[in-house]
């Protein structure tokens, strides 16, 4: 065994670490936070320009070809810094499923675009009736000749203001079971019938609700067969499952670990030395671990070529659910200063602690609440029967 | 990255698994109480070199690697092996580490099979050394007497208490005369020598109280495949399946952080004493929260004695509080991170 990432995974890291410095900012993490929008422009052309903006792919793609150990080292340090990758992730989610499903033509009209950090891509899953059971999705798309017209509303599509493209499920068929009756597009979202919403969230993030009025779409831009939607869904989904926030809480610790050394108590006494502190402190070292190695072994399996079953999901409740209870711990253990806000001048650590807190709880609903993780693990991994 | 043990590794797991599924089976688990000690099973751990693997060849050993044992410990907890086999390699360890003729003379008796040692994690108390782990079987104690560290021939005037994981536990008098006249094996660096064992201690401990985790939640899953209530089985409740999938993933991760931290032992020795901790801490949480989960999913069949799930249950709580606390092994992770409070 060998809990070491190989060195060329640490000269990437090395490699982001510079680059970070160089193009992220407390400015921008702040524009980020202020506007809800984890997406820059300035941000993705660098990235561009570096020839990362998505450098897993193949090189004949575009990519830099690196392993999933390399992006696991790559992905860890983006996500520490808070650098605006929503947008390009999920840009990069639905062109990796074009490659895999799309018709030629969709490949060449979009993924140059996706790589050249020239579009957006947004995922229009959610409905106002259907989050956790996407299969059960209503926004209707009627074929007329070479055309298909939607209609319906979509929930939470995050980013859906600057998108360009919208991954929109929809119904396509009423006559048959659930899962068999949906169908994938991608939807130019800059056309009339188009109605987009801004939905403000607790974390600051912004998402939006979407209407789709006679929205009219070619049936070249239909992403896989018809009526064979899910299949589509689950290769896009299987990514997303094994999601993981390690990073996330490596950021909590790194905050907390800061206010600690340079706070003192009402005697003048650093904090460091307080019993209650240094048990919070360790509690996160130990949680930030085990999501790692959850993490990580996700990554390893791919690279082994082992099918990941219940790892993925494993990777995303663990790092999640542990990520909402160390900061609520540091809050508390931080005391009233813990209060204050995110960017507010007075706040220890620049109040990332008190973000973390209201950040967390969105990562334990999106990508598949906790619940729906349970399940999986509960029926994939432990063979148990499906919940009634 | 590397997730997967070696073949050779693999081989050595199961081995002691086909041993452990031969001389640890519940039926002997329950007959070895309450004194909690199977002979047949420890002189197998013998014959297998289970002792000796935990030193290296200049003692007289094959040398394995933190690793190797932490594996093996898996074994030992998932089969709940009633045999000082951790204290056993821990003291070893610590022997052949102090070096000197008292201490190279009781390593070699012990991986002889002719005398058992084992280590007081603590000081004497009041004349005692209390709840000595192994205590009850072992023939010699090794105790920190101030700044020095001693052995002491365990005699009959040993007390030994029944308690909650049925383990060999004694209390072993201990009082100044005795430790003043015993033998020496290290003067002057008693502190840090056993704070050092008791490193190999958690880890390895860690890895035995992970592979009892997995195993109760197997124990849990098959009971939850087969229960019937309101016309389906149990597990499809999510009040069954979803702490399962909980302790589930907590066992993974317990698993993978003990044999990380025994993995660091040699391979990243800075950061391994603070590993061991986060390892023991995790690892002993997890047991806890994975046998209650399991036994409680059994009703009221898992509060009865005849169901294994608390055999499991109770040697969880035993193995960890008789080390220590996982909230004090939370603390040791911090002293070991940023060093120990000024105050203290
Ligand atoms: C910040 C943010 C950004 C998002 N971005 C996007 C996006 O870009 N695109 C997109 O399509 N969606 C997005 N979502 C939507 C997200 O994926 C859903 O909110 C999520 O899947 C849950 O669906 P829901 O909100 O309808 O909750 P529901 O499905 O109504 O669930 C309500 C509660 O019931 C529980 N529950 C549901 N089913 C079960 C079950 N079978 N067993 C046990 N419990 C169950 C859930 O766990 C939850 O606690 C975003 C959400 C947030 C908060």
């Amino acid at each position: 065994m060998d809990f070491r990432l190989r060195e060329s995974s640490e000269a990437r890291r090395a490699e982001v670490r510079a680059f970070l410095e160089e193009h992220m900012s407390l400015a921008l993490e702040e524009r980020v936070y202020r506007t809800g929008v984890s997406h820059d422009a300035a941000f993705t052309q660098a990235l561009v320009d570096r020839g990362w903006i998505a450098p897993s792919w193949p090189v004949e793609f575009g990519g830099q070809g690196l392993d999933p150990e390399e992006m696991v080292a790559v992905g860890e340090e983006l996500r520490l810094a808070d650098a605006p990758m929503y947008g390009i992730g999920t840009t990069n989610m639905v062109s990796a499923v074009i490659l895999a499903v799309g018709t030629d033509a969709q490949k060449t009209e979009i993924v140059p675009k996706a790589l050249a950090g020239e579009i957006v891509i947004v995922l229009g899953f959610s409905e106002p009736e259907a989050g956790s059971d996407l299969a059960a999705a209503v926004t209707r798309a009627e074929r007329d000749g070479d055309e298909w017209v939607i209609n319906g509303q979509k929930m939470f599509t995050t980013n859906a203001q600057i998108g360009d493209y919208a991954f929109l499920l929809a119904r396509t068929n009423t006559e048959v079971a659930k899962h068999k009756g949906l169908t994938m597009f991608l939807v130019p979202l800059d056309q009339p019938g188009v109605e987009i919403q801004a939905v403000f969230t607790l974390s600051g993030e912004r998402t939006n609700i979407v209407f789709y009025n006679d929205v009219r779409v070619s049936d070249a831009w239909r992403v896989g067969e018809v009526d064979g939607g899910w299949r589509t869904m689950t290769v896009a989904l299987t990514n997303e499952h094994a999601a993981g926030f390690a990073a996330v809480i490596d950021r909590l610790l790194v905050a907390a670990e800061s206010w600690a050394r340079e706070s003192t108590d009402d005697d003048g006494v650093s904090r460091m030395e307080d019993e209650t502190v240094r048990e919070a402190l360790g509690r996160t070292v130990i949680d930030l671990e085990v999501s790692r190695l959850l993490q990580r072994r996700v990554a390893w399996m791919a690279e082994a070529g082992e099918t990941v079953i219940a790892e993925g999901p494993m990777s995303k409740l663990f790092s999640s659910e542990a990520l909402k209870d160390r900061a609520q711990d540091m809050v508390e253990v931080v005391g009233p200063d813990a209060l204050r806000s995110y960017f507010d001048p007075s706040a220890p650590s620049h109040g990332v602690i008190e973000h973390m807190l209201r950040f967390s709880l969105g990562t334990t609903i999106y990508a598949g609440t906790s619940e729906i993780h349970r399940n999986m693990i509960a029926q994939r991994g432990l063979g148990l029967p499906r919940s009634g | 990255m590397e997730f997967r043990p070696s073949d050779e590794q693999l081989q050595l797991v199961s081995t002691f698994a086909a041993l452990y599924g031969k001389e640890s089976t519940p039926e002997r688990v329950r007959a070895a109480e309450p004194l909690g000690f199977d002979q047949q099973l420890w002189s197998q751990l013998l014959d297998m070199g289970a002792l000796s693997m935990a030193v290296d060849e200049e003692h007289g050993g094959w040398g394995a690697t933190a690793l190797d044992l932490a594996l093996v410990a898996e074994q030992h907890g998932r089969a709940l092996g009633s045999a000082p086999l951790i204290e056993s390699q821990v003291a070893c360890r610590l022997l052949a580490r102090a070096g000197g003729p008292v201490a190279t003379g009781l390593l070699e008796a012990v991986l002889a099979g002719e005398r058992m040692v084992t280590l007081s994690p603590r000081p004497p108390k009041a004349g005692w050394a209390l709840l000595v782990p192994a205590g009850a079987v072992a023939t010699d104690m090794m105790i920190r007497h101030g700044d020095t560290l001693v052995v002491v021939p365990i005699g009959d005037d040993r007390v030994i208490p029944e308690n909650v994981g049925s383990l060999p536990l004694a209390d072993v008098p201990a009082g100044e005369p005795v430790l003043a006249d015993a033998d020496v094996i290290l003067s002057g660096s008693a502190p840090e020598a056993i704070d050092l064992a008791l490193d190999d201690w958690l880890v390895l401990t860690a890895g035995a109280l992970a592979g009892m985790a997995e195993r109760a939640v197997e124990i849990g899953v098959a009971y939850a495949n087969e229960r019937e209530a309101f016309g389906q089985k149990i597990g499809a409740f999510q009040g069954v399946g979803h702490p399962l999938a909980d302790m589930a993933t907590a066992s993974a991760g317990a698993t993978l952080l003990a044999r990380e931290a025994a993995w660091a032992v040699a391979e990243e020795p800075g950061r391994s004493a603070q590993l061991a901790a986060m390892a023991f801490a995790f690892a002993a949480e997890t047991a806890r929260n994975a046998t209650d989960v399991a036994l409680h999913i059994h009703g009221g069949y898992g509060f009865m004695l005849e169901y294994d799930i608390q055999l499991y249950y109770r040697r969880s709580r035993a193995w960890t509080n008789v080390l220590m606390s996982p909230a004090k092994a939370v603390r040791r992770v911090a002293d070991k991170r940023y060093g120990p409070r000024k105050a203290s």
